[in-house]
């Protein structure tokens, strides 16, 4: 089976999600040695993918999860809320919130920025005998496996203890070695099985909500 | 070459424990601990909010659908089934009530740069510029985040909101066609679209000289 370019583009996206019968596969990976233009739409493509995967991409407002919880809070509140003295309750409880947070915020204990997200913090407490495979591109150590290991890296790993890699300069890959030390940071699902129509709950706005 | 990379064991691990952990928080929601709620919901926070902001592409009335729908999802919880994910039925709940409100408020001002791209025919790629893989440490910095956001928004809104549903919010093909109510083969085309598009916009500009731009490339680490 031969392939042409334009064919190749409109197959890319599948070929990236693993969802193309062998023989197209073959095919493709066969044009991708020839052709450096449908290699450089792979490349980018594959990049998009990952990049726009990463949770460290689109900020959330800061506070958005306090005003959040606060809201929940007034639906979950007793009935007293909703009685002619629930305002005067929730006027004086603001005011110990924001006098309140106004002298934490004085005390220093919040004044270092929060970072974004848990996963833009470098991981502590890496066991220095920890095996790792080293990446030259970045200069980065990973877990054995981690997604963001080339896949010629993957395939021949450089590995070393986590202790000689941090003394030969390379920084450790701030997810996957979170996710391992802690073991329960939220991973992207690329591959989540599908759920059949009839499992789907109601919704508002659709009979049965 | 090479497709996207698959989850290892320790991400497997990973997921099967919250899993559980988000199993046990349902059932105790729906047997009348109504203020573990937010520990339920906690995780999607971002999700949540992003979902919305990606239909109405403005932060406060992203913020107010976002809010909207964590209550709607709370009054209604008991009507949640166990059979589907948590997330997508929380995420869907997000996207109709953003929906809901676009159509309210007439928002679209400024339609997206994206429409005269897209026919009915294929997409073709307009720039072939070489873009290899990237270390994920370039979002580390602010306006490499902000371009890449920029670009996202630039789409016309059905390609915008597959991508964001798929590949931001990492739902599958099926689950991105059911909160949509639109076929799987529409889901793969607009997706198709949407990536192919983006990579026409950041690839020129960002490609190689990604690399070259690192502020701690010799020596010079943030950390």
């Amino acid at each position: 089976m031969v392939v042409n370019c334009e064919h190749v583009w409109q197959e890319v996206s599948n070929y990236l999600e693993g969802e193309l019968d062998p023989s197209l596969r073959l095919a493709m990976e066969a044009h991708f040695k020839e052709c450096r233009h449908c290699t450089a739409v792979l490349d980018g493509t594959r990049n998009v993918i990952q990049l726009y995967g990463d949770d460290r991409l689109f900020e959330v407002p800061a506070g958005f999860g306090q005003r959040l919880q606060r809201r929940l809070a007034q639906q979950l509140g007793p009935a007293g809320f909703r009685r002619a003295g629930g305002f005067w309750m929730l006027a004086v409880a603001a005011t110990a919130l924001a006098v309140g947070g106004l002298a934490l915020g004085n005390s220093g204990v919040f004044r270092q920025p929060e970072m974004r997200s848990p996963l833009a913090r470098l991981p502590h407490g890496i066991p220095p005998s920890l095996i790792v495979a080293v990446s030259d591109e970045g200069r980065v150590f990973h877990v054995p496996g981690c997604k963001y290991l080339h896949k010629h890296e993957s395939e021949n790993p450089k590995l070393m203890t986590a202790a000689q890699a941090l003394r030969e300069g390379y920084a450790p890959c701030i997810r996957c070695l979170r996710e391992y030390l802690s073991e329960r940071v939220e991973c992207p699902r690329p591959f989540s099985p599908s759920l059949q129509r009839s499992d789907r709950p109601a919704l508002p706005g659709q009979p049965g909500f | 070459m090479g497709s996207l990379p698959q989850r290892t064991n320790i991400q497997v691990k990973t997921e099967d424990a919250a899993e559980m952990r988000e199993q046990d928080l349902l059932r105790r929601v729906q047997a009348g601990e109504k203020q573990l709620f937010y520990e339920l919901v906690k995780p999607y926070e971002r999700r949540v909010y992003t979902a919305a902001f990606s239909v109405l592409r403005n932060q406060a009335e992203a913020e107010d659908a976002a809010q909207e729908a964590v209550v709607k999802a709370f009054t209604h919880i008991q009507q949640f089934r166990a059979e589907a994910r948590f997330s997508t039925w929380l995420i869907q709940i997000t996207v109709n009530e953003a929906l809901m409100r676009r159509r309210k408020a007439h928002s679209e001002i400024m339609e997206p740069i994206g429409e005269r791209l897209q026919g009915d025919g294929n997409y073709t790629p307009r720039d072939f510029a070489d873009w290899r893989e990237i270390p994920s440490e370039v979002l580390e910095r602010k306006e490499i985040r902000q371009r890449l956001a920029s670009a996202v928004a630039a789409l016309t809104e059905k390609y915008r909101e597959v991508f964001v549903l798929r590949d931001v919010q990492q739902l599958s093909i099926e689950e991105t066609a059911e909160v949509l109510g639109i076929s799987r083969a529409s889901v793969k085309t607009r997706l198709l679209r949407a990536r192919l598009m983006l990579r026409d916009m950041l690839a020129p500009g960002l490609g190689a000289a990604w690399f070259e731009r690192l502020p701690f490339e010799k020596g010079n680490k943030p950390w």
